[in-house]
């Protein structure tokens, strides 16, 4: 039997902030409302990686922290293996960890004293956490007498690995990985990935894997859903889409849905900014 | 996978107090400028008591080494105070700075494990660095403690605490409510205290309206308190009602400092501030 890790029902959420119009006095500012999430609705299964693609600013993110109890929706309701992500943040929070674009790191400690605080919050202690940090780091290729050594001192790569095995020590059910490989070189990225396949591949674990990489996605995801501006455009497997769609490419069927390019997004987006 | 203790919160809180007992080794550099800073504070406020003498204000009633004692005691509580509560506002805005704020706030503990875990290390930090800069201003000045109660004079200190923590968790909120100003909020916080809690002269110098705000500090009582034991030797018997006053100050400031705390992450959660750029 199968069990739901999230189940999301009508969740809406945007974002106020008060800005003043050309030509208006100084004093006048009025409310601006931009809508980061429309209605959703997703149920998905426990196990697998689930993609969601999309261009920055396509609610991606707002959705990961909405499950992550660092957002409160609107309206409507998430819940994550059966519990409220309003009503029973710290039952949630027991099940969900997350690797996001940033390696969260206090970055003058070492990487076994940011272990050590994750442990203790995570109800361990020194007992035996130093020998399962070292096997975990071993496994990923990091050398291990970085272990001591400031997070400062490593680079993207080896923060974003020490990450990832910070969310192994605490062991979740549910993982959020928010684009852990934005931004890192092609050897990082496919270690980063590489990792990925070998948590699939060992624990009984729930991914949600946020990404605008459309080759990742369809080498790592189960199943992918394709967001723009706040909505879910499309839902399947990769195969599936590129069938639909008459594609070759995850590209293209965003292309098909959207009429327009990721890259062109980003890059107007980069010009805007 | 962790092995699991048998307390979580217990043991989480100590990992709050832990993680800043590796930071200050990490930052000790900086540790040793803060601890000169401190020092040289006491000591501009101890030099200032004896350049009284030589401004004429000695002879008649005032008694000299009675005002250094008495504004040394005011500066040593006020550095200690002051510590405390801002090592708890800054708690917050270190984590959003770090980047590190939404992983705490993902963590599976309860809001008040998290809270008394800043405060347990503040305050044990605000103690260590208070005691070496005293142990400095008793070798500076000479000071002469044989008249002093310590043991009451500690009691009051210990009671303090309670109020101390609820101040220091509502300064918390601030850098929650603004990113981008709750830490200067902070700092107007920190001189409004200063202003009318009695740390350097006696209430009854201030304005009326003043007056009675400094009333409602705690601060006021464990200053008027440690300094009736240090400066009188005043006995525990003496100090009972400071005590019963910053007890039952801090039996409702700290339930209620942990709820405006809450209504802060409510709202930050709401507004999307509860991330590391605000």
């Amino acid at each position: 039997m199968s069990t739901t890790a999230i189940e999301i029902q009508g969740v809406r959420k945007a974002f106020r902030r008060r800005e003043r119009r050309a030509g208006a006095p100084w004093w006048r500012r009025d409310w601006k409302e931009k809508v980061a999430l429309h209605e959703l609705d997703l149920t998905v299964e426990a196990g697998g990686v689930t993609g969601i693609l999309g261009p920055n600013g396509s609610g991606k993110s707002t959705l990961i922290r909405i499950l992550a109890t660092l957002l409160t929706p609107d309206s409507g309701r998430a819940m994550v293996f059966g519990w409220d992500v309003v009503a029973q943040p710290v039952d949630v929070r027991r099940h969900v960890n997350r690797v996001s674009v940033e390696a969260s790191f206090f970055k003058e400690l070492s990487p076994w004293e940011n272990m050590l605080y994750a442990a203790r919050l995570y109800g361990g202690g020194t007992s035996g956490t130093r020998e399962q940090v070292s096997g975990i780091l071993e496994r990923l290729g990091l050398p291990l007498d970085t272990l001591d050594h400031p997070m400062k001192q490593l680079s993207r790569g080896q923060q974003q690995k020490v990450a990832i095995a910070r969310s192994f020590l605490t062991a979740p059910s549910l993982l959020l990985m928010d684009e852990p490989t934005t931004g890192l070189d092609p050897r990082s990225k496919k270690e980063v990935q590489s990792m990925l396949e070998m948590l699939r591949a060992e624990r009984e674990v729930t991914v949600l894997l946020c990404t605008h990489d459309m080759d990742e996605a369809a080498a790592l995801c189960d199943r992918v859903l394709m967001m723009d501006n706040g909505r879910v455009l499309a839902d399947g497997s990769a195969p599936e889409l590129c069938r639909e769609h008459g594609a070759a490419t995850l590209e293209e069927v965003f292309m098909d849905l959207t009429g327009k390019t990721l890259e062109a997004e980003e890059e107007a987006e980069e010009v805007a900014t | 996978m962790i092995t699991a203790t048998r307390h979580p919160e217990l043991n989480a809180m100590f990992g709050f107090a832990e993680r800043s007992l590796h930071s200050v080794r990490r930052y000790w550099v900086w540790e040793v400028v803060w601890l000169f800073y401190s020092m040289v504070s006491v000591l501009s406020i101890g030099f200032l008591a004896s350049g009284l003498g030589t401004l004429g204000a000695a002879g008649g009633s005032f008694d000299l080494h009675r005002a250094q004692l008495y504004l040394l005691i005011g500066s040593l509580l006020w550095g200690y105070l002051s510590l405390v509560f801002m090592e708890a506002a800054f708690a917050i805005a270190w984590e959003r700075w770090e980047g590190t704020i939404e992983y705490t706030f993902m963590a599976p503990i309860r809001r008040l494990t998290h809270l008394m875990g800043i405060c347990l290390f503040a305050i044990g930090y605000g103690l260590v660095r208070t005691f070496v800069v005293l142990l400095v201003a008793i070798a500076m000045f000479n000071l002469d403690f044989s008249h002093a109660n310590i043991g009451a004079a500690l009691a009051v200190l210990g009671a303090s605490t309670l109020p101390l923590i609820g101040l220091a968790i509502f300064t918390s909120v601030l850098p929650m409510v603004s990113p981008q100003k709750g830490e200067q909020m902070s700092f107007a916080v920190q001189g409004f205290l200063l202003l009318i809690s009695g740390v350097y002269y006696p209430l009854t110098v201030l304005p009326l309206p003043l007056r009675l705000v400094g009333y409602a500090s705690p601060l006021t009582y464990a200053l008027d308190g440690i300094r009736k034991s240090l400066l009188d030797g005043a006995g525990l018997r003496a100090e009972l009602p400071a005590i019963a006053i910053l007890l039952g100050m801090g039996a409702v400031m700290i339930p209620g400092a942990v709820w405006v705390f809450s209504w802060a992450e409510r709202r930050a959660k709401r507004l999307g501030l509860l991330k590391r750029s605000g």
